[in-house]
C-alpha cells in the first residue's frame, strides 16, 4: 500500500516537474513503450505539466493493440468450435476481429470465459474432461512466464484438453523496428518496467549503442514516470545514450531467472505479425515442439486467410510515435470505443483509449 | 419476529415449477412462511394489490437486482433489493413508505436460501420503516435464470421542504459524497470466482432514508440534488448532471474517500474506483453557504461517518467532469464505455 501513495505524492512530483523544466534547453521527443504508462502519463495530466519542449508518443507496449486480426479470428474460429471453452484475459473481448468481437460471440452463446490467470485455465480443463479449453496467451514478456507454466502444470498432471493460442509479442525487436523505420523521430524511450522484470535490462545495451538511444527503464505511477523522463532528457542534454534503471526496486539487470527459464522451457522465438506495423523478425514466442500438443493452432489444425486490417486506422504511425491518437482524422468520430476502427480505441492499455477517456475534448481544461 | 427467524417447516427443501405455477404449491409456499414474516395490514388484506391513502407529493421508483453472487459480505440480494429502492426514492427526497416485492426464481433454489434473503427483507424492511404490501412470485425452468432475481418498486411521500432537481444546481454549489467509494462493488468482485481474493472489505448496503429526511429537514432547499452512485460510480453520476445542466464538474481526486483496501483492489485489478458501483451511499450537491455545516451534520450520521466534499461546480468546461489529479495534473473523467474489463498485466 505504501507503493500507491509514495509514488503519487504531490510535492516530490512538482520537484521533478521543476526540474525537468529547468534542464530541457532543446526540443526531445520520449517515448514510453508501455500502455500502461501511457494512460498513467494521460490519467495523471502528466503531459500538460511538462516543458512544450518535450513531446512524450506512446510506444506499441498495448498487447491487446499490437495483437494482430489475424491472430484476433483464430481466437474467434477457436471459440466458435463444439464443445470448446475459450478463456481469456478480460481485455481480448473487445477487440474487433474481421467480423466481429469475443464478446459479441459470447453474448450470442459461445463459452467465453474471463480469467485472471493462465492457471485457472488448467483448473476448468481438469473439471471438463469431455471439453476442450484453449487460453489465450496473449502479452509480452510479462505475461509468457504464467503463460508457459500453465503448459507444464497440465503437462505434468497429464491434462490433454488443454492448449493455448499463444500471441506473445517481444519489446526489444519493436524498439528496433521502431528505430530503424525511416521516418522514426524517437530520441529516447522509457523500456516498460513490468516487462524489465521478468527480462532483465541485457537486451537493451546494443540497442542503445547501436541506435545512440538512452534507455531508461521505468515505472508506471507518477513519480516513476516523471523521474524516468528526468534521467532520459538528463542523458540526452549530455548526449549520452546509456541505459539506466529508474525502477530498480523491482528491475535488476539480470532479470528474474527462474521466470525466463520457465519461457524458455515451452516458447520459442518467432516471426510475429503487429497490427498495423507489419511482420517483425524474431518478435513473438511460439510454443516450441516438446510441448507442441498443447499448441492450439496445431491441436486444431487452423487455417484461415490472413485478415486484412481496416485501413482508416493509422495505428501502426502512432504505436511507432509518428503520429498521436488526436492526429487521426477518425479519432472520436468515427471511431469511437463503443465502434472502434482498431484496438487502441478499446484496449485498456490502448493510446487512443486513453486520449478518449481522459483528454477527449481538446484544450477543454481551463 | 425475533432476530433468529427460524426457518418454518416447509415440506419441500428447493422450489419447484410449481411454487410459481400461482396454484396449490404457491399458496401453500406463501401461507407457510412468507405472509407471516411480512405481515401488515395491508398485505393482510391478500388482494390482487394494496390500497391506500397517501398525502402530499408522491415519488414512486422502480428497480431491479440481478447480483451475482447473491451472498456477499455485508449483505444479500434481499436487502439490496429493499434498500436500493427505498434509497432511490430517498434520492428524490421521498420518504418510502410502501413497496412492492417480486421474485423470479430459477427451479431448484433451496429453501434454506430463499429463508434466509426473506429474513433480511424482512430485517430491511423493518430498518427502512416501510411496509411490503404486494408481491409476486414466478418460477423459471433450470438454467433459465440465476438463482434469483427480485423487482422491488415503492412509494414514498416527498418531504415538504425538498426541492431536489437538477436546475436548481448553479456554479459555485459544492460536491459531496457520503462515504467511502467503489467499497460494494469490489466486495462483491472479491467472491467472483476466480478472483477470490481475501480482504474485509464490506458492501455498505444501507437504508439512506432517515439520513436524507434529517438532512433535509435541518437544510431544506439549500440541498440542490441527491443521486446514489450505484452502477457505473460516482463518475457517471457527474456527466449524468453535467449533461443535464450544461456546467462544469470539478472534482479532486485527492479529497475522494476510498478505504485503502478497496483503492488497493482496484490497482490489482486494473479498474478506476470512479466507474465502481455503491450502495448504501450517496452524493450531494449543496448551497456553497451551507457546505460545512451539511459535511458536519453528516459527518455525525452513522451513514456518514468518511463523508467529504470532493468538488465545486463551475461555469468553465460546461458539460464536463474534470478531476484534479492526485500529483495536481488535470483530466477529463468520461462515461464508460460498456462494463470496466479487468486488464492482461
Amino acid at each position: 500500500m505504501k507503493y500507491l501513495s509514495e509514488y503519487r505524492d504531490q510535492k516530490l512530483a512538482e520537484e521533478f516537474i521543476k526540474e525537468i523544466h529547468r534542464i530541457t534547453t532543446k526540443p526531445w521527443t520520449l517515448m514510453e513503450i508501455c500502455g500502461g504508462q501511457t494512460h498513467s502519463l494521460v490519467k495523471n495530466g502528466i503531459l500538460e505539466m511538462l516543458p512544450e519542449k518535450i513531446s512524450m508518443v506512446h510506444g506499441p507496449g498495448c498487447p491487446v493493440c499490437v495483437t494482430s486480426l489475424s491472430i484476433i479470428d483464430e481466437a474467434i474460429y477457436l471459440a466458435q468450435q463444439p464443445n470448446v471453452i475459450f478463456c481469456s484475459f478480460g481485455d481480448m473481448l473487445r477487440v474487433p476481429g474481421s467480423t466481429k468481437n469475443l464478446l459479441e460471440l459470447k453474448a450470442e452463446g459461445a463459452d467465453v470465459r474471463i480469467l485472471y490467470s493462465p492457471l485457472e485455465a488448467v483448473t476448468i480443463a481438469k473439471e471438463n474432461l469431455e471439453k476442450e479449453i484453449i487460453f489465450f496467451a496473449v502479452g509480452f514478456e510479462t505475461t509468457a512466464p504464467a503463460n508457459a507454466l500453465s503448459v507444464i502444470h497440465a503437462d505434468k498432471l497429464k491434462i490433454n484438453n488443454y492448449s493455448i493460442l499463444a500471441s506473445h509479442v517481444l519489446v526489444p525487436p519493436a524498439m528496433e523496428a521502431i528505430l530503424s523505420d525511416d521516418e522514426n523521430k524517437i530520441d529516447a524511450f522509457l523500456a516498460a518496467g513490468h516487462v524489465c522484470t521478468i527480462m532483465g535490462m541485457e537486451e537493451y545495451f546494443p540497442v542503445a549503442k547501436k541506435y545512440k538511444t538512452p534507455i531508461v527503464v521505468t515505472g508506471f505511477e507518477p513519480v516513476d514516470l516523471l523521474q524516468g523522463i528526468l534521467m532520459a532528457v538528463q542523458q540526452l542534454e549530455k548526449g549520452e545514450y546509456k541505459v539506466e534503471n529508474q525502477y530498480a526496486r523491482y528491475v535488476q539487470r539480470e532479470g528474474n531467472k527462474i521466470a525466463k527459464e520457465t519461457i524458455n522451457k515451452v516458447f520459442d522465438v518467432s516471426d510475429r505479425i503487429w497490427r498495423g506495423i507489419g511482420s517483425i523478425p524474431h518478435s513473438g514466442y511460439e510454443v516450441n515442439d516438446r510441448y507442441k500438443k498443447f499448441n492450439a493452432r496445431l491441436k486444431f489444425k487452423i487455417n484461415l486467410p490472413v485478415a486484412e486490417e481496416n485501413k482508416e486506422c493509422i495505428s501502426g504511425d502512432i504505436m511507432k510515435g509518428l503520429k498521436k491518437p488526436k492526429q487521426c482524422k477518425n479519432f472520436g468520430t468515427k471511431c469511437k470505443p463503443e465502434h472502434p476502427l482498431g484496438a487502441p480505441m478499446v484496449s485498456s492499455e490502448g493510446s487512443c483509449a486513453a486520449y478518449y477517456h481522459y483528454s477527449n475534448a481538446e484544450n477543454v481544461l481551463a | 419476529m425475533n432476530l433468529q427467524c427460524p426457518m418454518p417447516k416447509f415440506d419441500f427443501d428447493s422450489i419447484t415449477l410449481g411454487h410459481g405455477s400461482g396454484g396449490l404449491l404457491t399458496h401453500r409456499l406463501l401461507q407457510s412462511g412468507v405472509f407471516d414474516i411480512f405481515k401488515n395490514d395491508l398485505l393482510d388484506q391478500q388482494h390482487d394489490g394494496a390500497s391506500f391513502n397517501l398525502n402530499g407529493n408522491i415519488a414512486f421508483s422502480t428497480d431491479s437486482y440481478v447480483i451475482s453472487p447473491i451472498f456477499f459480505p455485508g449483505g444479500n440480494i434481499g436487502d439490496l433489493a429493499i434498500n436500493g429502492t427505498v434509497n432511490d426514492l430517498a434520492m428524490c427526497g421521498a420518504a418510502a413508505k410502501y413497496l412492492s416485492l417480486s421474485f423470479i426464481i430459477e427451479e431448484g433454489f433451496t429453501m434454506d436460501e430463499f429463508w434466509k434473503i426473506l429474513v433480511s427483507i424482512k430485517f430491511a424492511a423493518d430498518k427502512s420503516n416501510i411496509k411490503i404490501v404486494t408481491g409476486d412470485t414466478k418460477v423459471v425452468e433450470k438454467g433459465k435464470g440465476d438463482k434469483i432475481f427480485i423487482n422491488t418498486s415503492g412509494i414514498g411521500i416527498i418531504h415538504p421542504k425538498a426541492n431536489i432537481h437538477h436546475k436548481n444546481i448553479e456554479a459555485g454549489d459544492v460536491i459531496i459524497v457520503s462515504g467511502n467509494i467503489a467499497s460494494h462493488g469490489i466486495s462483491i468482485m472479491s467472491l467472483r470466482k476466480g478472483l477470490e481474493f481475501e480482504t474485509n472489505i464490506e458492501s455498505d448496503t444501507i437504508n439512506l432514508n432517515h439520513t436524507i429526511i434529517s438532512l433535509l429537514e435541518k437544510f431544506g432547499n439549500d440541498i440542490k440534488f441527491f443521486r446514489d452512485p450505484t452502477r457505473g460510480g460516482i463518475a457517471s453520476v457527474l456527466n449524468e448532471i453535467a449533461e443535464l445542466t450544461k456546467l462544469g464538474f470539478y472534482i479532486d481526486q485527492k479529497l475522494i474517500p476510498i478505504d485503502e483496501q478497496v483503492d488497493a483492489a482496484c490497482e490489482m485489478l486494473g479498474l478506476d474506483p470512479l466507474y465502481v458501483a455503491n450502495e448504501g451511499l450517496f452524493m450531494a450537491i449543496v448551497k456553497k453557504e451551507i457546505a460545512n455545516n451539511f459535511l458536519a451534520t453528516l459527518q455525525h450520521d452513522k451513514n456518514g461517518i468518511n463523508a467529504a466534499i470532493i468538488g465545486e461546480v463551475t461555469k468553465v468546461n460546461a458539460g464536463k467532469v474534470i478531476m484534479k489529479s492526485r500529483i495536481g495534473g488535470k483530466r477529463v473523467v468520461n462515461y464508460l464505455t460498456g462494463e470496466q474489463l479487468p486488464r492482461i498485466c
